[in-house]
């Protein structure tokens, strides 16, 4: 079952067209990961279904209606974004950059009450304890760092209380510690909330460890969708990164854990159970399998 | 929380209880170490010196007036009763129309500023430095020089001189954009914008030269005023006008604050927020032009007003506020035109200066200094 599905989808920028006549659908309940390689449509895409950019033809529904004929605001009740690049004005605090979160849910005037039972304040408080960020409630969000941050923005996306939210690249600059710790966050968010969530990454092994649904595209089409034992293989890795690999089991979690080739190093004998290694010297060049 | 333990769909057991504990763990040395301050407080402050300035200009100066005179002349003035001889005719006919007139400008030029530095997210982006409030002089100009217009019909010419302005920078600016990739260049769309205002803003000033040297003298006197922002010509008829423009416009301004909160954390985060992206800006654009045309028809362009009104309350309440932009700006122009019309005659031989050329002095030095201490914050 889908919420969130584009039907033939085409979008452009000005004339230069990235996607055309895209299918595809975000599974309701869970965590869609979408990967491919720099510049194949994938952040395109997640603007399309975010409604940041609209579509040169064919539709995207939200519960089977177009997301551009609905009251922006309205939407917004439902489709949360955090986009790639957010930016905090000078001097704002945690607290206040959170509350912005809120607005969708605000009439036109505004909301005077401010004591502790209201429902906005509720849910930015809880948005501050899910994200474990209350200790910087009053803080300015420009002493913060990368990490705290990142964990502040998706806090201002939880406080909207969408159902579906889209994430682009929320990993971006950040340590590996940190990277799994906004995943483990949203993962959090998913299983307990059951929202609804899609996510554009650039670090494929992750992307197979927290993924339930994978979404890989290349050059504005999709390659291939499923769960990430089914999707991501050598075969889909050549195909989409042009890159030899190795595809292994992750240790921790069994999902599949790609391990690059490149030029200068060669697969380890033991390794190669899968395939008898002609060697590479250029990524190019087929191993035989 | 409820559920202490939680499958996930790989069957793995994870105990998210333990999980958000180990989390919150490091963090408890982060805490806050300086208290909020209280912009509410700074606020109200910047009121009571607009209360001050007022009373100030209106009381005090080379004329000086009793609280009970004031009083006396007004209600006499209301109810046409007996009037002061010279007394009435000073604090109705110069100091009154004067000190309403300059906080009437000052909110309107302080709420404009506010308005466009915010949206453009660049300080430098005022109207009065990328020629909006050139566009409306040049316009006032062209119509006082060329087409003999007075009154009313010069305010709409410069209100018509800002929009074009607006209008031929926003094309210009989203040109450029055009023909750039991806349509992201949040930043680089505004150095563009403030770049070709400034071009705009040096033509429009030759332009203006240019009609006063074909002028005759009386005309040029005239339309003077339109090159230095000046409190002189303040009469009530025009703080009518101005007073009925900004009963639209502040209501619009308090209506477009909240949609500018969320614009300023980036164009898709706002829309992400439900914001009409496109038609907020385009709403913010033509109020903060309307907002400065309009000053500018009642006092003409009272330099760095706009420019210098949001960063100074910035700096005093420590966060962005429109209301304590708009307060700011009155205190300027207030305190500036105290200086000139009260102060300057007394160093400068009785030479009444326009309130344009002490706000123009004050703006450059206070310029270096928002820009020396603005690198020293990034550093």
């Amino acid at each position: 079952m889908a919420r969130l599905s584009a039907r033939d989808l085409t979008l452009q920028y000005e004339q230069r067209r990235v996607i055309d006549g895209l299918h595809t659908e975000i599974p309701e309940g869970k965590v869609t990961m979408i990967v491919g390689a720099n510049g194949c449509g994938k952040s395109t895409l997640l603007r399309g279904l975010s409604r940041l950019l609209k579509p040169a033809a064919g539709t995207v529904t939200l519960d089977g209606k177009d997301i551009h004929s609905r009251p922006a605001k309205e939407l917004a009740r439902t489709l949360g974004l955090l986009p790639q690049h957010p930016t905090a004005p000078d001097g704002i605090t945690v607290r206040d950059l959170v509350g912005r979160g809120r607005y969708p849910h605000q009439g036109f005037f505004r909301n005077w009450s401010h004591g502790d039972s209201s429902p906005h304040d509720l849910a930015v408080r809880h948005a501050l304890e899910a994200t474990a960020t209350t200790e910087l409630a009053d803080r300015n969000v420009d002493e913060l760092s990368g990490g705290q941050r990142q964990r502040v923005w998706i806090a201002m996306a939880l406080a909207q209380e969408t159902e579906v939210l889209l994430l682009d690249e929320p990993t971006t600059y950040l340590d590996l510690a940190h990277q799994v710790e906004v995943l483990d966050l949203v993962t959090d968010l998913n299983r307990r909330r059951g929202t609804t969530v899609a996510i554009v990454l650039h670090d494929l092994n992750l992307a197979a460890r927290y993924a339930d649904h994978v979404i890989a595209m290349k050059d504005g089409a999709v390659v291939a969708e499923g769960s990430g034992t089914e999707v991501i293989t050598e075969e889909l890795v050549r195909t989409v990164f042009g890159l030899e690999s190795r595809v292994v089991p992750d240790p921790v979690s069994g999902t599949p854990l790609i391990v690059p080739i490149g030029r200068h190093h060669y697969p380890a004998p033991h390794a190669a159970q899968t395939t008898k290694t002609a060697v590479a010297p250029e990524p190019a060049l087929e191993i035989a399998s | 929380m409820s559920p202490v333990v939680e499958r996930d769909t790989l069957g793995r057991e994870r105990t998210v209880g333990a999980l958000n504990a180990a989390k919150k763990g490091p963090q408890l040395y982060v805490r806050a170490e300086k208290k909020p301050k209280h912009p509410f407080n700074r606020s109200w402050f910047l009121g009571v010196a607009v209360v001050l300035l007022l009373v100030a200009s209106i009381l005090l100066g080379s004329y000086t007036v009793t609280v009970p005179d004031f009083f006396t002349i007004v209600s006499a003035q209301l109810t046409g009763g007996e009037k002061i001889p010279g007394a009435s005719f000073i604090v109705m006919e110069n100091k009154l129309p004067r000190a309403i007139m300059g906080l009437l400008i000052g909110v309107a030029f302080g709420l404009s500023g506010a308005l466009f530095q915010t949206m453009l997210r660049n300080p430098l982006a005022s109207p009065d430095v990328i020629g909006i409030s050139n566009g409306a002089s040049a316009a006032a100009v062209l119509a006082i020089v060329v087409f003999g217009a007075t009154g009313a019909t010069v305010s709409a010419a410069a209100l018509l001189g800002a929009l074009a302005v607006a209008l031929l920078i926003y094309l210009i600016s989203r040109g450029g954009s055009a023909r750039g990739a991806a349509g992201r260049t949040g930043n680089a769309a505004g150095n563009r914008l403030v770049l070709a205002g400034v071009g705009i803003a040096a033509a429009l000033g030759a332009l203006v030269n240019f009609l006063m040297t074909r002028a005759d003298i009386r005309t040029a006197a005239e339309a003077l005023i339109w090159l230095n922002g000046s409190l002189n010509p303040a009469t009530w008829e025009r703080i009518g006008v101005l007073l009925l423009a900004l009963c639209l416009l502040l209501p619009l301004t308090a209506g477009l604050a909240k949609p500018l909160r969320m614009l300023e954390l980036g164009d898709d985060t706002a829309a992400g927020l439900g914001i009409r992206v496109g038609a907020a800006r385009l709403g913010l654009v033509l109020t903060a032009v309307a907002l400065v045309a309009v000053a500018t028809a009642a006092a003409g362009p009272v330099s760095f007003v706009a420019f210098l009104a949001g960063p100074i309350a910035r700096r005093f309440t420590g966060k962005p506020s429109l209301p304590a932009s708009a307060l700011t700006g009155a205190v300027i122009v207030l305190a500036a035109d105290y200086f000139a019309y009260n102060l300057a005659p007394l160093l400068l031989d009785g030479t009444v200066l326009p309130v344009g050329v002490v706000t123009g002095a004050l703006g450059a030095p206070f310029l270096l200094w928002l820009l020396a201490t603005a690198n020293r914050k990034d550093s």
